[in-house]
């Protein structure tokens, strides 16, 4: 297993959280009720946290002295690893809180299997983590049994959003080159493995939302590898690198 | 300000929109550490228990204020009018006989 590979995959875990916890920041002051608004800022912020910690580590990995700073606000759209369903737009309430269930069921599946993992300090991360998201995905879960098991007009919306978002769910489950190494050396599972308890909870909770999942495996890729990431995360960066790129090196 | 239908008074004045349904409103109250009784905290909005056991987590225990919440929907709470506050509360003002202060507590006990 060479360093490479080990700060390739630490970018994918830290680009995930970041990537997905500013989107959810972009709801801060805009959700419908007060609750929810601080509840989806109280998630930015424990991904963002998340993030700082996975970037810190792959900056030292990689050596090069590039700090978690650096690897969030300088690098460009082709240098993130993240996959293509946390960059995706917000859209509704409903749309925003699928995204979120359907990436918190796979997110704790993985932060589970990375608090075993042959690395400590990865290890240690992933136990710090898993608690947090443990209650992401409770929350989220429980919003979209709510949704969908709701009015009509609510079921309308979280059956569009699932019919929207279902394509990029399976880029969370195909490994590649850098997954395989990381599992050889104990330090990742194979994402494959995790594919069967995913699809199993998934299944209870569409049911109990009485919504239909979409009987069809295709699936979006190119977001954890970099090679074709949406034309969303780009507008994206523009928001948040803003002031890094306009102001190099500014601090508080 | 006159009502814009108000020449034609069989129209109604305002056109008939679908009542808001708001989520009921839950009372609060957290328990700060073990051994201590729970403490009402404030009021937050949900659609059923527990949610509103898990919007009083996001929105009353970020700073780790509490080890223990409880929640109860406020139509449940029965309360004292304001109006018979004098017979309620004003006899015991003249029994001051019923605070424990014409006791000696030896020092030994410390704080009561």
């Amino acid at each position: 297993m060479s360093d490479d590979a080990l700060f390739e995959f630490l970018c994918r875990m830290g680009d995930n959280t970041l990537v997905l916890g500013h989107r959810v920041s972009e709801w801060c002051g805009h959700a419908p009720v007060l609750e929810e608004d601080i509840a989806l800022a109280n998630t930015a912020l424990d991904l963002i946290g998340q993030t700082q910690m996975w970037l810190g580590l792959a900056g030292e990995i990689e050596g090069k002295g590039r700090s978690a700073d650096d690897l969030a606000m300088r690098r460009d759209v082709w240098d993130f690893r993240n996959i293509l369903l946390v960059e995706q737009p917000n859209g509704d309430f409903g749309q925003t809180m699928m995204r979120q269930f359907l990436f918190d069921l796979w997110h704790l599946e993985m932060l589970k299997a990375l608090s075993g993992s042959s690395h400590d300090r990865v290890a240690a991360i992933a136990a710090k983590s898993v608690k947090e998201v443990q209650y992401h995905v409770e929350r989220s879960g429980d919003t979209v049994i709510g949704l969908g098991d709701g009015t009509s007009e609510s079921h309308r919306r979280m059956q569009a959003a699932l019919d929207l978002l279902w394509p990029y769910v399976g880029e969370m489950f195909v490994p590649d080159h850098i997954d395989a190494q990381m599992s050889e050396a104990g330090i990742a599972p194979d994402p494959g493995e995790l594919r069967a308890t995913y699809d199993a909870r998934l299944a209870e909770v569409m049911t109990e939302a009485t919504l239909t999942i979409p009987d069809s495996g295709f699936a979006h890729k190119g977001g954890k590898s970099g090679m074709r990431h949406s034309e969303h995360l780009g507008h994206m960066l523009t928001q948040m690198q803003w002031l890094q790129r306009a102001y190099p090196d500014a601090t508080w | 300000m006159s009502s814009p239908n108000s020449a034609y008074p069989d129209t109604p004045e305002t056109q008939t929109r679908p009542k808001r349904h708001e989520w009921p409103l839950w009372e609060v109250f957290i328990r700060g550490q073990h051994g201590m009784s729970h403490r009402h905290v404030g009021s937050l909005h949900a659609p059923d228990e527990e949610m509103a056991i898990k919007n009083a987590r996001d929105v009353y225990t970020r700073r780790n204020e509490g080890v223990s919440i409880w929640v109860v929907e406020a139509r449940h709470i029965a309360a004292s009018s304001p109006s018979e506050k004098g017979p309620l509360y004003e006899p015991s003002e003249s029994k001051v006989y019923r605070h424990p202060t014409f006791f000696d507590i030896p020092d030994e006990v410390g704080a009561m």
